[in-house]
């Protein structure tokens, strides 16, 4: 610790400080604030009606919201569980192959380029067009050289094409989840691994024996890293389908709240859904920290 | 033994090769089909060129000059640039002086205040929109580049706070204390050790920011909306998806023009970026 005067300090951390009150946490009160306020654009309650929980029985009640719930649920399980299981399988299967940077390089490429970007991509994969047309999706295409019909992929409600979407957000982060998961991996030390080869566990025991259990905080973190950011996915249900065919998710009901209604009430109590169900990992995340200071 | 061996082998590199081909074949045929003409786009599936790869009259630069020219595709790559090369600057290096400010400097609620930043790291940024619009507004921040600086070095401060704390903190403690008591202020030490000392921490968390801004979306379309002079590539792509969803010559061409700089500095400079989400992830 370095000493120095209040004013030092200030200078350090005094432009952060303000941005992070400004841009976080002024907004997060006065939003939670909002949401017991009605309709229209204003924020500060005199110009407001004040409706008490009028917007929360919207955002638990009302069909549109909790199709986008249920959606989100959809989201959060499916997308959760392959791109960490996907992750993990590459992680290790790779650092069994000669090409494992080429091969990496090609998986976590989607994690540089623009959710629009990717969701413009698997549009195209997904294109669709009546049976007498050449097809040009290359899903279509394959369909339909195997002698089947073409699919509508993004209007098939409402199991086909909300997994077709989530496909786009696994094939956008799996990526990140299997460099993550690499890094950890090849931290586990080698002898430890060989040990248990020349004992003559197989490749399935030492996953269950040996590197599962000594990789349970990463597998942690990034699970909680992918729930974080598919509750509040957005960007590919708003270019690809913008909720249509009971495709809605809750980020993209809020926009439309706020945008096309000009609901800031209903808008904000959406809002602090999400919040709400990312607090717990709020929480988590904080006790790691801490605790990681201590030790 | 060794057929079982073999046969493992074999079912390894199988697997492999099917999510490589699973991850590589979309982008491929986004970036095939950006060079047909719409004839041969709607007239055949991409994947057809591959029979006569060499015939180069079946490919066109048109699309590209399409969406560069006519579709305000390169006023959106500029003002791409705009956005997010000031953000990232102004972002990493406040993130670095607040990252100091926690790691060595003694004051008051050090430990609390630091806790709310990093705390703030996952509030959904649809928490900060509706009380934010008004104001900016107000202050005739909204649909100017200054506004969106503000907005995304607000919104990755708890980010590259953390990322660089990280580093910033294992600092050896001699090094600096030592040049405390030969009299250097902290501000002497934080130009003159701490930022030659975090260059390869703070290039990781530049490269990070960079390409999350110029991938943001959500950020531009709040506080920029899609007027032609400020929109950033991802807005003008999304437009184009809305307004002409079946001209896949255009959608295809604008997609890949919006993916090609962070593509090229993703596969020149990806181990500073893999290190960059590694040490938010493990270290952290």
């Amino acid at each position: 610790m370095l000493h120095t005067n209040r004013w030092i300090a200030g200078l350090f951390v005094g432009p952060a400080l303000i941005l992070v009150l400004f841009f976080l946490t002024y907004p997060i009160l006065m939003t939670i604030v909002r949401s017991f306020y009605g309709r229209g654009t204003q924020i500060f309650a005199s110009a407001l009606d004040f409706v008490g929980l009028a917007n929360w029985e919207y955002v638990f009640t009302s069909s549109t919201m909790i199709a986008a719930l249920r959606n989100n649920a959809l989201w959060t399980v499916t997308f959760t569980i392959f791109t960490v299981t996907f992750g993990l399988l590459l992680a290790i299967l790779l650092d069994r192959v000669r090409y494992e940077k080429v091969v990496k390089s090609v998986i976590f490429i989607p994690a540089a380029i623009s959710m629009v970007g990717a969701s413009v991509i698997w549009k195209f994969v997904y294109a669709y067009r009546p049976v007498d047309l050449p097809q040009i999706g290359v899903i279509n295409g394959l369909m339909v050289a195997l002698g089947k019909e073409p699919v509508g992929w993004l209007i098939e409600r409402p199991w086909i094409n909300n997994l077709a979407l989530i496909v786009v957000g696994i094939w956008i982060w799996t990526g990140f989840c299997m460099v993550i998961f690499s890094a950890a991996y090849k931290n586990i030390p080698r002898d430890l691994i060989d040990a248990a080869r020349t004992d003559g566990a197989n490749e399935w025991q030492l996953f269950w024996g040996i590197i599962l259990p000594l990789m349970t905080t990463t597998i942690a973190v990034v699970a909680t890293t992918m729930i974080v950011q598919v509750l509040k996915i957005f960007d590919i249900v708003f270019v690809m389908t913008n909720g249509a065919y009971d495709t809605e998710v809750v980020a993209n009901r809020m926009y439309k709240e706020m945008f096309n209604f000009y609901n800031y009430g209903r808008a904000s109590a959406i809002a602090v859904v999400l919040l709400l169900l990312i607090t717990p990992i709020m929480i988590f995340n904080i006790r790691r920290f801490t605790r990681q200071e201590v030790s | 033994m060794s057929l079982k061996r073999l046969i493992l082998r074999i079912s390894l590199h199988l697997i492999v090769l099917a999510f490589t081909a699973v991850w590589m074949l979309p982008t491929l045929g986004l970036l095939v089909t950006s060079f047909r003409s719409p004839e041969n786009i709607f007239g055949s599936g991409w994947w057809t060129v591959f029979a006569d790869l060499f015939n180069v009259d079946q490919y066109t630069f048109e699309n590209y000059m399409q969406v560069i020219y006519k579709q305000g595709l390169g006023r959106s790559f500029y003002n791409s640039l705009a956005i997010s090369v000031p953000s990232t600057i102004i972002s990493t290096f406040i993130g670095a002086m607040v990252a100091f400010g926690f790691a060595w400097l003694k004051f008051a609620g050090r430990k609390i205040l630091f806790l709310l930043v990093i705390g703030l790291m996952v509030v959904p940024l649809q928490m900060t929109f509706i009380p934010i619009l008004p104001i900016y507004r107000w202050l005739g921040l909204s649909g100017t580049f200054p506004g969106i600086w503000l907005a995304h070095t607000g919104y990755g401060l708890p980010l590259t706070t953390y990322l660089l704390y990280a580093f910033i903190s294992k600092v050896p403690r001699d090094l600096l204390e030592s040049a405390s008591i030969d009299g250097a202020s902290p501000i002497k030490i934080f130009y003159g050790i701490v930022i030659p000392i975090s260059v390869p921490a703070l290039s990781s968390v530049f490269i990070f920011q960079f390409l999350w801004i110029w991938n943001d979306f959500l950020v531009a379309l709040i506080y920029l909306g899609a007027a032609p002079k400020v929109a950033p590539v991802t807005l003008t792509v999304a437009n184009l998806v809305t307004n002409r969803g079946q001209n896949w010559e255009l959608l295809t061409a604008a997609a890949f023009v919006s993916m090609a700089l962070p593509l090229v500095v993703f596969l020149s400079l990806q181990r500073h970026f893999v290190r960059g989400i590694i040490a938010g992830a493990i270290k952290g």
